[in-house]
């Protein structure tokens, strides 16, 4: 196993960079970090809009969260593939490709956890801050979501580590992430299967072990945090 | 200055309000009491439109308070407005729960901001707290920082919807003092509360409410010594004694 990790290790991290385009892991990273950071203001958006009070608003958007939630990844991921270009009439490469594929999916998913997220907050908060004279969008930038967004953090986080593993589906289409050149690796040396796959599993492992602790840590620090303690619950009173 | 012409409000097939007419005049101090249920919440709710109404006007200053193309914001920027559970924003310090209006609707700066707002926590007694989150405060605490944060916007009228409910039997007192303070100021205020002997002593007036309907309006002297209707009468002997069973 060393002299497969000392012969291929270069082309395993970056693929055929700097002689060809960038692959393996480098790229893995890089699409699923393009896609985290893409993702959740979208998701955060469609999730607005999923709570918003004018129906023209809600209804398209709970249609789009409905449908995408409905189908496989990797049908998001043909989509994009086959019919995008045709009604554009633009060839997206393979990673502009799945960037859009993950970006859409992860984007419905996330909807719904801000959705709750935002449901989640007392209405208390809401109503007091519309009492002020604040408007509906200032309530939601300065009082609602703040207080939502926090108590999410442990569901974006799962669908973060779901992001870096949903990668591995550019293999379909030929995008040249770290699967993809695992298996590459594979049929040059193919008596080795196990060993190649028991590799890359290691490194989507450590990838999202890396990213689940780096969220226990960030939960622990904000649970010590004073503006993040639950309120001493008053006293149930009859309205 | 506020105005209640044949309000009348359904929750679903419920009736929450009935024909409800009642002036309340500027500078005064009204009480409103009654049962669980009696419509006394929903009632101080439609003043500044959280709760709507389906039929009769409700108008302040003479201005109907839901025509066409009314700024509501603004609308409420005038009315204070305080909670039976304090709703303090638990992600913001005391101070910045009452800063966060008059800088986003006023347009206030920072400093202006800060300075009005200790001087308002200075009022109810609680400058030394400013930079503490809600969840460092007592209740009492809490509910007087929500009474600071209604102040903000200088409104001229203010509603309590019992304020003092959700407390610990030792903290009432400290919220009742803020508001006798306000009363000496000469605001607005309608209150409802469950604290008979707050209304005896502050409340210009008091309004009996139940299922709906204002059935007595009185000052505290009347109401407490010779109320009218029978369901007042029931209602102050109930909470006079209250192990009283049938």
């Amino acid at each position: 196993m060393i002299e497969l990790i000392q012969t291929y290790w270069v082309y395993f991290l970056v693929g055929q960079y700097p002689k060809g385009p960038l692959g393996g892991l480098a790229l893995t990273v890089l699409l699923a970090g393009l896609a985290l950071v893409l993702a959740l203001p979208l998701g955060v958006a469609l999730g607005l809009a999923r709570v918003s009070p004018y129906r023209v608003i809600r209804w398209p958007v709970t249609a789009l969260v409905f449908v995408v939630r409905g189908v496989p990844l990797l049908m998001v991921v043909f989509w994009a593939y086959f019919f995008l270009p045709s009604i554009t009439g633009v060839k997206t490469d393979q990673f502009g490709t799945m960037l859009i594929a993950l970006v859409v999916f992860d984007g419905a998913y996330l909807a719904e956890i801000v959705r709750a997220g935002i449901r989640g907050v007392p209405k208390g908060q809401f109503e007091s801050a519309r009492s002020l004279g604040l408007s509906y969008a200032q309530t939601m930038r300065r009082v609602i979501l703040p207080q939502a967004l926090r108590h999410m953090l442990p569901s974006l986080v799962n669908q973060f580590v779901a992001t870096i593993k949903e990668t591995s589906l550019g293999y379909i289409i030929g995008l040249t992430e770290v699967s993809f050149i695992a298996a590459q690796i594979n049929t040059q040396v193919f008596t080795r299967g196990a060993e190649v796959y028991l590799l890359l599993g290691l490194t989507y492992f450590v990838l999202c072990f890396g990213l689940s602790r780096f969220a226990f840590w960030l939960e622990q620090r904000l649970a010590q945090r004073k503006d993040l303690q639950p309120l001493p619950q008053p006293l149930k009173a009859s309205a | 200055m506020i105005r209640f012409d044949q309000v009348n409000k359904w929750f679903g097939a419920y009736q929450a309000l009935v024909d409800i007419n009642e002036t309340i005049a500027e500078g005064e101090v009204v009480v409103v009491c009654g049962p669980s249920g009696s419509g006394k919440s929903t009632l101080i709710r439609t003043i500044n439109r959280l709760e709507a109404i389906q039929s009769g006007t409700i108008s302040i200053n003479g201005e109907d308070i839901h025509p066409k193309g009314l700024d509501v914001n603004a609308f409420r920027s005038h009315i204070g407005f305080v909670f039976q559970q304090f709703n303090l924003f638990p992600h913001l310090s005391a101070i910045d729960n009452c800063t966060l209006a008059p800088m986003a609707l006023k347009r206030l700066s920072p400093a202006v901001a800060r300075e009005q707002a200790l001087a308002l926590l200075d009022r109810v007694g609680l400058a030394h707290k400013a930079n503490a989150y809600p969840s460092e405060l007592s209740g009492g605490q809490q509910q007087r920082v929500a009474i600071a944060r209604a102040l903000a916007m200088q409104p001229p009228i203010m509603l309590f919807d019992e304020p003092t409910s959700a407390l610990d039997p030792e903290m009432v007192g400290e919220v009742l003092l803020v508001i006798r303070d306000l009363v000496r100021d000469g605001m607005t205020l309608v209150v409802v509360t469950h604290e008979m002997g707050f209304a005896r002593e502050v409340a210009h007036r008091v309004l009996f409410m139940d299922q709906g309907r204002v059935l007595e309006r009185a000052t505290p002297d009347d109401f407490f010594n010779r109320p009218q209707h029978p369901r007042a009468q029931q209602f102050l002997s109930d909470i006079r004694t209250p192990f009283a069973t049938a």
